[in-house]
């Protein structure tokens, strides 16, 4: 009697659920998941001009903002339309491996590094990031990692190499891994008094900044790409290539491009057009 | 700290207004979380009805098993999950990631177990109670399941809010199969990390407060519902 | 009332005709918890028409035995058998058992004699009228609404005994029903005890109270340590008291023997 009343439970309980996944997963449906990262939605660029172009087209952008890394590993898995990302080399690893279709140039900005304003390393105004780091690491100030394979984190221990100075490595008490995103590891910054290297749109949109300020940029060494690659429906054959594409030509054409150079805080743009052909 | 003045007013700024996003953040939240925990109640209670009445091999072991699970962490939870629901996982083709009904499966499966365990105690200790006098009466098992059940209904109401406690402040399983979409699997509490990632602490503490001050009014319901069932020594 | 005692002599008489669950004969029961022999070899022939009384100090094993009787334990060895019906549980569903502790539903009084009666098949006029009928003999009409478990102890033991004479059990077996009632109570609940025998009710009752066994007895059986020391009528039991065990129990007690 009571595994007949189970069973009955457990149909209804398919049931549910089939209802209610058949109404929002149909590949009709006007609308695309975009892989991105943490520093791109915690600056406010997607709220600024993703309402644009839904007006425009009737498509929806969903986002899931993750670590690069993860973004790739999710749209390895199928798990995204397109990705809107900042790790060139493994953006081109991506696509020749056949994950992606092709990888388009959408912009960029720069990263920074920021302290408090004692400046224990004393870096500040330094030209060289690289310098700068090696600094840190001498005087040994606390320094933040994201430490979770996101664009920024893999930036981070590319500039390492630059200063011929490991942090794992040496054991350094002073070298801390967040494992989170961008705005968590600048709040965990900011409660230890540590470094740590930021892009500048997230660093510019930030809201708890405390006392602290930018020391280190311009280093051509600081420059961040942007690169949007539509997953190729060839592996999966899910993936809404045209709607994604869509988005894609968009974000590199006039409208896109312009608005993107035209998403200013306190009047300083955070991010700089730079596909071909898009201005 | 100034961020908890500034939170209270942003708090009650919000909710005077009825901030639209915010309604519609807190609507989300309810209604995934409710409708996982009346699933979880369905097969928690399921689960725990039987364990707690039938006697059978492996049971103690299972109750260990179920009493383990109740502490299962959300991301545990949440990335099995997505592997499950992933479009290289052997559910991809449902298409359910990133959408709320993936919400509703991980906190149905965080909260089933608490469900489960917690149903198993109270309906064991009512069975206790009542088992002689239901053999005495030759009560047949379904009717003393389903009156075991409903004399216990306010001591599983209260076991269901704990799941829904659990369920409404968790953020680890929902943030990784909801994906934390604006207007689509936003909810409460990832709203919150959002928030606090980008260091706007004033409005992530506002958040805060709205999710405490629900959680609240809901116990508050709870409690009242349990006071006037205990003046008729229905508790 | 006559109504429905008439309709009670008819079942009884229907159910009778298929297999009699008298005389009970209890052959060398035992029943250990462990080492320890709680019912040490019981041998008991007990008859339809008299009111059983079982007695003997606590830890005796009568709550055991009356439990053994209704087949809610096991025996470990020996046997209970209610006249020719094969099957204990057969025999249990012609019985009711009145705990020392009355298990109420957490319900209105209504609803718990109303739960009792749905476990039979009447249909719903029979079902309200035997209700109705059963409130009124128990005096509970106006307690009927109320939650049944903030009633006074009293009053929980009466619907209790309500709801075992409601299904009418043709054996009543009752565990001290009145431990720690006021006399008023103890009154109301004697009373319907002797109501249930009038119509036909075989009554075993555990009590330690002698007034009461005097009152209610036909005969008793004296437990101690698990056996069955006297078994005798209940005029000889009271006047004779020659078991040193007997004797002690009534010098024990506070009653007057």
């Amino acid at each position: 009697m009571l595994t007949a009343r189970l069973r009955r439970a457990w149909v209804v309980l398919g049931l549910t659920l089939w209802l209610s996944f058949s109404g929002t997963g149909q590949a009709e449906e006007r609308f695309i998941i975009l892989q991105s990262t943490t520093s791109t939605q915690n600056s406010g660029l997607f709220d600024a001009i993703l309402p644009r172009f839904q007006t425009k087209t009737g498509i929806e952008v969903r986002v899931v903002a993750v670590g690069t890394g993860q973004a790739l590993k999710n749209a390895r898995n199928g798990d995204g339309d397109v990705l809107l990302v900042h790790a060139k080399p493994e953006e081109e690893a991506f696509v020749a491996e056949g994950w992606g279709v092709k990888r388009y140039d959408v912009m960029s900005n720069d990263f920074v590094i920021i302290g408090p304003a004692n400046d224990p390393a004393d870096i500040a105004g330094l030209p060289r990031a690289g310098a700068a780091l090696r600094k840190i690491s001498q005087t040994q100030a606390a320094f933040v990692s994201r430490g979770d394979e996101s664009g920024t984190h893999k930036k981070e221990r590319a500039l390492w190499k630059v200063a011929a100075v490991d942090p794992l490595e040496t054991g350094a008490t002073w070298y801390r891994e967040a494992g989170a995103g961008m705005g968590a590891t600048l709040n965990t910054a900011v409660g230890m008094r540590a470094y740590t290297l930021t892009d500048r749109g997230t660093w510019l949109s930030f809201r708890n900044k405390g006392d602290y300020t930018i020391l280190v940029e311009g280093d051509s060494q600081l420059f961040n790409q942007y690169g949007a690659i539509l997953v190729n429906p060839a592996k999966h054959p899910h993936v809404k290539a045209g709607l994604g594409q869509q988005f894609i030509d968009w974000l590199v054409g006039p409208e896109g491009q312009s608005l993107i150079a035209g998403y200013a805080i306190a009047g300083q743009p955070l991010f700089f057009p730079n596909a071909p052909g898009g201005e | 700290m100034q961020d908890f003045g500034q939170a209270f007013a942003l708090a009650l700024q919000l909710i005077v207004s009825a901030d639209p996003a915010l309604s519609e953040i807190i609507f989300l939240s309810l209604s995934v979380s409710l409708s996982a925990v009346a699933i979880a109640s369905v097969i928690g209670l399921g689960i725990g009805a039987t364990v707690g009445i039938v006697r059978f091999p492996g049971r103690g072991a299972l109750i260990v098993f179920l009493n383990a699970l109740m502490g299962l962490p959300p991301v545990v939870v949440g990335l099995l999950v997505y592997m499950a629901l992933s479009h290289a996982g052997p559910l991809g083709w449902l298409h359910l990631l990133y959408t709320p009904t993936a919400m509703i499966i991980a906190q149905t499966v965080l909260v089933t177990p608490i469900i489960a365990s917690l149903s198993r105690q109270v309906i064991e200790d009512f069975h206790s109670e009542y088992r002689e006098q239901f053999v005495s009466l030759g009560v047949p098992l379904k009717t003393a399941v389903a009156a075991l059940v409903w004399d216990a209904r306010y001591s599983l109401l209260t076991v269901a809010l704990a799941g829904l406690g659990r369920a409404v402040a968790e953020v680890g399983a929902v943030i990784i199969v909801g994906g934390n979409i604006k207007h689509v699997t936003r909810v409460m509490t990832t709203a919150i990390a959002l928030e606090t990632s980008k260091g706007d602490l004033a409005l992530a503490l506002a958040l805060g407060l709205i999710l405490i001050l629900i959680a609240l009014s809901v116990n508050a319901t709870v409690s009242l519902l349990r006071l006037s069932a205990s003046s008729r020594a229905y508790v | 009332m006559s109504n429905a005692g008439a309709t009670l002599q008819r079942e009884r008489v229907a159910t009778s005709a298929v297999q009699s669950l008298f005389p009970l004969k209890v052959r060398r029961l035992v029943y250990s918890v462990g080492k320890q022999r709680l019912i040490d070899g019981i041998d008991l022939t007990i008859e339809q028409d008299r009111r059983t009384i079982i007695m003997g100090p606590n830890g005796a094993g009568k709550s055991l035995l009356l439990r053994l009787l209704h087949g809610l334990l096991t025996p470990t060895a020996g046997e209970v058998c209610w006249g020719e019906t094969p099957r204990i549980d057969q025999a249990r569903q012609r019985q009711a058992l009145v705990f020392q502790r009355p298990v109420l539903l957490r319900r209105s009084v209504r609803a718990n004699l109303r739960f009792a009666l749905k476990l039979r098949q009447y249909t719903r006029a029979e079902r309200e009228e035997r209700l109705r009928h059963i409130l009124e003999l128990a005096s509970l009409s106006s307690l009927a609404d109320r939650p049944a478990r903030v009633l006074s102890q009293g009053e929980q033991q009466r619907v209790a005994l309500a709801r075992a004479l409601v299904l009418e059990p043709e054996v009543l077996l009752l565990d001290e029903p009145t431990v720690s009632l006021d006399p008023v109570s103890v009154a109301a609940i004697e009373d319907l005890l002797l109501a249930a025998h009038r119509r036909g009710t075989k009554i075993i009752l555990v009590t330690h109270d002698m007034g009461q066994a005097r009152r209610l007895g036909d005969e008793v059986v004296l437990l101690e340590r698990g056996r069955v020391v006297e078994h005798s009528p209940a005029l000889q039991f009271f006047q004779q008291s020659n078991d040193p065990a007997a004797g002690s129990l009534c010098k024990g007690r506070k009653f007057v023997c």
